[in-house]
């Protein structure tokens, strides 16, 4: 699997360390009544067959976080986009 | 049939032509009391144990593939009861009494061994744990030995005892611990549920769950919908999906596991041993191969296969080890995909959905537990309630905080 990061251009899997799911947004209350929400953030999954946007720290490259899109059916990576970049165009997503 | 010295004398005479298949093939019923998806070790355990233990014949267990061609047939066949947590060591403990009398329960010769299993400490931190654990697992009736370097010297003397950055000070040995010969358990239980009467249908993958006013009660499979009164998941490595087929959510991440066998050697190791500051653990098969592994690929995954540079890891923890190993050659290498848990321990669990059973959640240490899972797992469903040894393992346990989480790694499924 090589991963294409946006500082250091095509490296080997082994430089990144995974930290799941990208999707999930963290609630933005810390009210007992937000509960459910962050129980669903900490613990539940979508889990998804195919294409799903993960979290990656280029451990050994340049120490960004990413997000890699990649199938987890085949390993397929279509995109890499910085972790920064992902929460701006999610929030531009958003607004419009 | 049963099968014994008597059996296999008789049919020498006929040239071994006349042996009847071990299970029936039959075409699924319309409706059964209880419908298990995923002819897997669990899935057919639980068959097996709801048909002997709990009286209840009319089940079916539906397989998408062929039986046992997932994890059953991917591990690395060890056998063990090593636990700490109270949650967990129990349960493993059911498991390993369930193992050490399979064979004469259900007929059939799993080449349960014995052969114990050792894992090794490199630091003194390291064997205080080993202690520690070694005494939780006594306070629950296991045996646990905790081996000086010379003890571990006498068994093994061709480790790296000496490694500068991990040298070997010890070991927590569980004899009791082993191997067993993992499709043979598939087959034996998939052999003991069919003469108990339980249909098991291969080929038959389920499409979705029918639910009516909050219960299931029926799935339709690609071989037509088949109702039921219960429904039961042991989809290993595929949870997600099932349980999103009765709209549920699961605090649950698929990884791809691999594992390794080597070329046939003369006899090497004759236990199971772990490398202790690495993740790496082999035996030897009967036939001279050795098995081995390490931790999971650590990205999400469907994909039963892994990538090269955890192979090179796992190989390099191993040669850390034994040196020797530098120059055995790898025959294969293979993955499968594990339910990795928000804490590192399965679910067997009711669930939201009426009449609908959960098996999740194994990581991968699914295979050990077969036996117990299938018993507890036939016990709540045929009492609707869990089995004392397994009722620290349900499905809200997250929401409450009840977390058993043996590594302490918290909600990080990649390195449970």
């Amino acid at each position: 699997m090589l991963i294409k990061c946006p500082h250091c251009g095509t490296r080997p899997v082994e430089e990144f360390t995974f930290l799941g799911d990208a999707r999930p947004r963290r609630p933005a209350s810390n009210d007992p009544a937000s509960m459910e929400q962050w129980f669903d953030y900490v613990y539940l999954r979508d889990n998804p067959r195919g294409r799903m946007d993960e979290y990656a720290h280029h451990a050994g490259g340049c120490r960004s976080w990413l997000v890699v899109s990649r199938s987890t059916e085949t390993h397929e990576v279509f995109a890499t986009v910085t972790a920064r970049d992902y929460a701006a165009s999610r929030r531009k997503g958003r607004a419009s | 049939m049963k099968y014994s010295v008597f059996s296999l004398f008789r049919h020498s005479l006929s040239g071994h032509k006349n042996w009847e298949p071990a299970w029936r093939e039959p075409a699924p019923k319309a409706e059964y009391d209880i419908v298990i998806v995923g002819g897997g070790g669990h899935g057919l355990a639980t068959a097996y144990y709801l048909a002997k233990e709990f009286g209840l014949r009319n089940v079916a267990v539906l397989e998408k593939g062929w039986l046992g061609s997932g994890n059953i047939g991917r591990n690395t066949t060890i056998i063990r009861s090593n636990y700490m947590l109270p949650g967990n060591n129990p349960f493993y403990e059911l498991s390993m009494k369930l193992w050490e009398s399979l064979e004469q329960d259900f007929n059939f010769n799993a080449m349960v061994s014995q052969r114990g299993v050792l894992n090794l400490c490199h630091s003194d931190p390291q064997r205080d744990a080993f202690a520690r654990r070694g005494n939780a697992m006594r306070i629950d009736g296991v045996d646990a030995e905790l081996l000086d370097a010379h003890a571990v010297r006498e068994m093994y003397p061709f480790f790296d005892f000496d490694n500068p950055r991990f040298p070997i000070k010890g070991g927590l040995l569980q004899r009791r611990g082993g191997t067993v010969r993992h499709d043979a358990v598939a087959w034996g239980y998939a052999r003991g549920a069919d003469q108990h009467g339980v249909d098991i249908i291969q080929h038959c993958e389920v499409k979705g769950i029918k639910i009516e006013k909050g219960k299931a009660v029926g799935v339709e499979t690609s071989r037509g919908f088949i109702r039921c009164k219960k429904l039961a998941l042991a989809t290993a490595g595929n949870s997600s999906e099932t349980a999103a087929m009765a709209g549920l959510k699961l605090p649950v991440e698929s990884h791809v596991l691999q594992a390794f066998v080597s070329e046939g050697l003369k006899p090497f190791i004759d236990g199971v041993v772990t490398f202790g500051a690495g993740h790496f653990y082999v035996s030897q098969s009967d036939k001279g191969g050795l098995v081995f592994g390490g931790d999971i690929d650590g990205y999400n995954s469907y994909a039963r296969r892994g990538n090269l540079p955890m192979i090179e890891h796992v190989i390099e923890a191993g040669v850390a080890m034994i040196p020797a190993l530098a120059r055995v050659r790898v025959l294969r290498s293979w993955g499968g995909i594990m339910d990795m848990s928000m804490d590192g321990s399965p679910i067997i669990d009711k669930t939201p959905v009426g009449g609908l059973y959960l098996n999740t959640g194994w990581c991968y240490g699914g295979f050990k537990a077969t036996p117990a899972s299938g018993y507890c797992f036939a016990h709540l469903i045929a009492r609707d309630e869990p089995k004392d040894v397994a009722s620290h393992y349900r499905l809200d346990r997250f929401r409450r905080g009840y977390l058993i989480d043996e590594k302490g790694q918290g909600a990080t499924p990649n390195l449970h």
